[in-house]
């Protein structure tokens, strides 16, 4: 596991998300209304949706295909769905956006 | 003056009076009419006995037509008179005292008879069965004296005898043959279940035990079982079934298989002048038990009788509901299913509830809730349409959820209802009872409509329907009173609610509006792009667009496809095209390997599979405008060739479908806007399915609005006729701010023409010359704050500021 770089803090759209590829998985990135950079996944646990196409509530993506709500913290559906993604450990440092791997 | 033609009836009953109430609704003047009933009571709604015995109602509550509404409709009324012949010679039938009618037309609907086990002793004094008021009295007589009640079968029936005998004070067991209660209508898990609840109320069970006889001398003493085994009680209630009562009918020759058989118009196939209805009747090889397909019968009998055209009855699904109050059951169909179906089903054992539907080439066949049958209504009439549930099979069994925009969504499930569809199937009231009580005595709520109709007054679960019916019919009125739904469930305010403080505190913003508006959190995918629509519907010149709050596709201008790429459509105004752009198109099309290549039902064509990194790229190389196939906005204008080309075009349909577009294109509003024009009457355009559709006529144009082709079929209304293009120009202008300003977010033209109705709108638009012109001057000013072609823009943006392409993270730094 270790840090890597992926773009600018700016390069993310506001309360949006911008997909990631690294290595074989593609993952989801996104700006939270608060301000923080979350990551998971960018494959809806339902019929593997593109989930950085996804409208952001808080902390909770709203998938753009069914409309499945994944919570960004722990990456599972909110009930009455059930199913997962898996999570990727951020930080922001001086504008710029890391993500562990 | 000529004489009326006589009908007799036989039979009191339920469907049979339906029957009569169908016939006097079409016309009252077409028969004398004569009607015998065994009974000595008027007609009154058998369904409704359970709750007499189990003390929740009287005799008198439960009488649909006292004696003097059949005399006032001059139906000539025989109570206590079984008929005992019908001679077909003479064209006349004979009373067990004397009495004679004759006719020209004879209805049968006798109903049925309790079924009776051949036990010996079923001849003792105490063994009772429950069919009508008589029997119902002497349970309640029993009551009085004796205290242990056995009830045989574990049907529906017999177990709201048993729960009326327990509500009596009675200590009841019910002896039913097979292991699951209600075998008929429910799986395993579900009787299990309701046996475990039934148990709780204070009844007994004997499953999977056969009677052998009854105990007692002259009076019952007990129950002895085939395994030996005795169970004392002092009356018995044999509720094992019901047998369809042909007997009069066999005697007279009709010809009679389980019931007596009639055809798809309710005529029995041995002599057209006789028809017979309700429980006594056979149909395509099947006999009804329920009231719903009875009254169906009898409102098809009473079309053909009256010669109002070539209705038919093709047979029906039916639902049923247990009215054991404090259990829910619902069951519909098939429910067990087999190899060829699946199932979609959700148990929760602990909190008492069971759902599952079955499911067979993604349409529902049927269906067992118990618990909670909320949706008991809704589904049955899916499974009724034949309803496609590919897309829904994740939210089946959560349904309600899905009611919450002040009822919209189910309004196009009430608006397709027959008037007679049975919305309260525990009290057997119909659609058209709720509609003509809410009209007769001004209803606003859904408690005033249980006290007048009886309907949600049992089991409750068809409460949201009868608010969808009010809705229907009060319209935005009812919208306002306390029963409004909030626009989601991030807040308690309405649409309408939400849309006035944005224009009277002057919100400019989305997240300014949830703020102000005091919202639960962030908003969710329902209330976020509404409320971006409201603000810059209401705000135009003051408010910018919130990307964050666009679903992908606006966002995007594109459509997203099941494997997460896109589509791509360009506009054709008024579907015409260009060598010139044919040739583009297809060059794009083959350079980057589009996979699918469809002309649109919009006339245009369709670019399917692009990557989101090559949207742009496709879109410069394109050089067209968006054609906004993604968006809640206009989406083409259809035209024929009209009268640049067709031998019968009247008018240029061409050229006024090309500048209707050109003046709405890129023109957001609350959901979808397709336009169309055609030439000439014959409507090649199909104006008739479109949100707003202009049909040419000669010396002018017709104008129709509130079509919709789509999931719900509506056929537009005439608007208004006018003489040139420039005023259809107008008019559309009108009409379409009206909407934009008027509907809910995400209500197409066609719900929103049924709640406010075609009158407002006309006035508004047509009738009014000054609210018309303000209204085109509100779309005009609107239409100078639109920006570029989005497509542009983002071409734009992209040089600046690459947005859309994935981060690639170099793959051997990762794998290092
Ligand atoms: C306790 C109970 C609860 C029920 N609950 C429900 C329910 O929840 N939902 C539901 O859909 N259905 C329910 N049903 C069934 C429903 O009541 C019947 O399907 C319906 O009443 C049948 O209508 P019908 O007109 O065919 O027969 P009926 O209503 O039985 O009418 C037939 C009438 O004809 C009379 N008659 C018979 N022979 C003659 C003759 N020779 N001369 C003159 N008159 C004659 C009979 O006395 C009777 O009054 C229930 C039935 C009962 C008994
Ligand atoms: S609607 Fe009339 S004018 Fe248009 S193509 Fe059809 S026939 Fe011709
Ligand atoms: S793929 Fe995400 S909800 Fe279906």
């Amino acid at each position: 596991m270790k840090w890597l770089k992926v773009c600018r803090k700016d390069e993310i759209p506001e309360r949006g998300g911008r997909a990631v590829l690294a290595g074989g998985s593609r993952i989801a990135v996104f700006r939270l209304s608060d301000g923080r950079v979350v990551a998971v996944e960018d494959r809806c646990p339902h019929k593997e949706g593109p989930l950085s196409d996804g409208l952001l509530t808080g902390a909770t993506v709203i998938c753009p295909m069914h409309h499945w709500k994944i919570d960004l913290e722990s990456g599972n559906a909110l009930p009455p769905d059930c199913g997962c993604v898996k999570t990727y450990e951020t930080k922001v440092d001086d504008g710029i956006v890391w993500l562990r791997l | 003056m000529e004489t009326k033609k006589k009908l007799v009836m036989i039979g009191n009953g339920m469907a049979g009076m339906k029957a009569i109430e169908e016939i006097i609704d079409i016309n009252p003047d077409l028969f004398d009419i004569t009607v015998f009933g065994a009974e000595r009571h008027p007609n009154y709604n058998r369904v409704l006995l359970s709750s007499v015995l189990a003390g929740e109602m009287t005799v008198e509550d439960i009488i649909l037509n006292d004696e003097e509404w059949y005399r006032k409709n001059n139906i000539t009324l025989h109570l206590g008179k079984p008929v005992v012949e019908i001679q077909r010679g003479y064209r006349k039938v004979v009373a067990a005292d004397g009495t004679t009618a004759a006719y020209d037309c004879l209805v049968i609907a006798t109903g049925s008879k309790p079924f009776i086990l051949p036990l010996p002793g079923v001849d003792k004094e105490g063994v009772i069965t429950f069919r009508d008021i008589y029997d119902c009295e002497r349970m309640m007589e029993a009551s009085a004296s004796y205290r242990k009640a056995a009830v045989i079968g574990g049907g529906l029936l017999g177990l709201e005898a048993a729960k009326g005998l327990v509500n009596l004070g009675m200590e009841v067991t019910v002896i039913h043959d097979r292991k699951t209660l209600m075998n008929m209508q429910l799986d395993e898990v579900a009787g299990e279940m309701l046996r475990e609840s039934l148990e709780e109320q204070g009844m007994r069970f004997r499953t999977s035990t056969l009677t052998k006889r009854i105990l007692g001398d002259d009076r019952v003493r007990g129950l002895e079982f085939e395994d030996g085994s005795r169970l004392e009680c002092d009356i018995v209630v044999m509720a094992v079934g019901i047998r369809p009562n042909k007997d009069l009918a066999e005697g007279a020759r009709l010809f009679c298989n389980r019931g007596i058989v009639v055809n798809d118009y309710m005529q029995s196939i041995t002599d057209p002048s006789v028809y017979a209805v309700g429980e006594c009747v056979e149909h395509r090889g099947k006999t009804y038990g329920l009231v719903a397909p009875l009254f169906e019968q009898a409102r098809i009998l009473a079309y053909h009788i009256t010669g109002q055209g070539l209705k038919t009855y093709t047979g029906s699904v039916v639902s049923t509901k247990l009215k054991v109050s404090g259990v829910d059951v619902f069951s519909a169909g098939d429910f067990e299913g087999n190899g060829s179906s699946d199932t979609v089903m959700y148990l929760d054992r602990k909190g008492g509830i069971y759902k599952k539907i079955v499911i067979k080439d993604e349409r529902i066949i049927g269906a067992v809730l118990f618990g909670d049958t909320a949706d008991g209504t809704r589904l049955f009439q899916m499974m009724q349409d034949g309803t496609d549930v590919s897309e829904q099979r994740s939210t089946l069994l959560f349904g309600n959820t899905m009611l919450g925009d002040a009822g919209h969504s189910g309004l196009a499930q009430v608006s397709m209802m027959s008037p007679d569809t049975i919305v309260c199937g525990c009290n057997g009231v119909t659609k058209k009872m709720i509609e003509d009580a809410v009209v007769k005595h001004g209803l606003t709520t859904r408690k005033e409509v249980t006290g007048c109709t009886k309907a949600a007054g049992s089991c409750g679960g068809c409460g949201p329907l009868v608010d969808q019916i009010l809705v229907s019919i009060l319209g935005s009125s009812f919208a306002r009173s306390a029963n409004a739904m909030p626009l989601c469930d991030c807040t308690e305010l309405t649409h309408d609610e939400v849309k006035e403080e944005i224009r009277r505190r002057r919100l400019l913003t989305v997240g300014g509006a949830m703020r102000a508006l005091e919202w639960k959190g962030e908003g969710c995918d329902t209330c976020r792009p509404a409320l971006n629509y409201y603000v810059q519907s209401i705000w135009p010149k003051e408010t910018s667009d919130d990307p964050a709050s666009r679903l992908v596709n606006e966002r995007m201008h594109a459509n997203i496809q099941k494997d997460g790429t896109f589509s791509v459509v360009p506009r054709m105004y008024g579907g015409l095209t260009t060598p010139e752009e044919l040739m583009r198109i297809a060059r794009v099309a083959s350079e980057y390997n589009v996979p699918a290549v469809k002309l649109t039902g919009g006339q245009r064509i369709d670019l399917l599979g692009i990557k989101k990194e090559d949207l742009t790229a496709v879109w410069r190389a394109l050089g067209m405008e968006s054609g906004y196939a993604y968006a809640k906005a206009l989406r083409t204008v259809k035209t024929c060739v009209g009268s640049r080309w067709c031998r019968f075009g009247t008018q240029d349909s061409m050229g006024l479908g090309i500048n209707l577009e050109k003046m709405l294109e890129r023109v957001w509003a609350p959901a979808k806007l397709k336009l169309s024009v055609s030439g000439c009457p014959r409507n090649c355009a199909e104006a008739s399915i479109k949100d707003l559709g202009i049909v040419g006529v000669d010396g002018g144009w017709e104008i129709y609005c509130g079509g919709n082709g789509g999931v719900r079929v509506r056929v537009a209304e005439l608007l208004c006729t006018v003489r040139d293009a420039d005023e259809v120009m107008e008019i559309a202008k009108a009409y379409v701010q009206l909407y934009r300003e008027d509907a809910h977010y995400g209500e197409r033209t066609s719900v929103w023409i049924e709640r406010v109705g075609l009158d407002r709108v006309k006035r508004a638009v047509v009738d009014d010359p000054q609210s018309r012109g303000a209204l085109a001057a509100r779309l005009d000013e609107y239409i100078e704050t639109l920006g570029e072609d989005p497509w542009k823009a983002r071409i734009r943006e992209e040089e600046e500021r690459p947005g859309m392409k994935p981060i690639k993270i170099d793959a051997r730094a990762v794998n290092e």
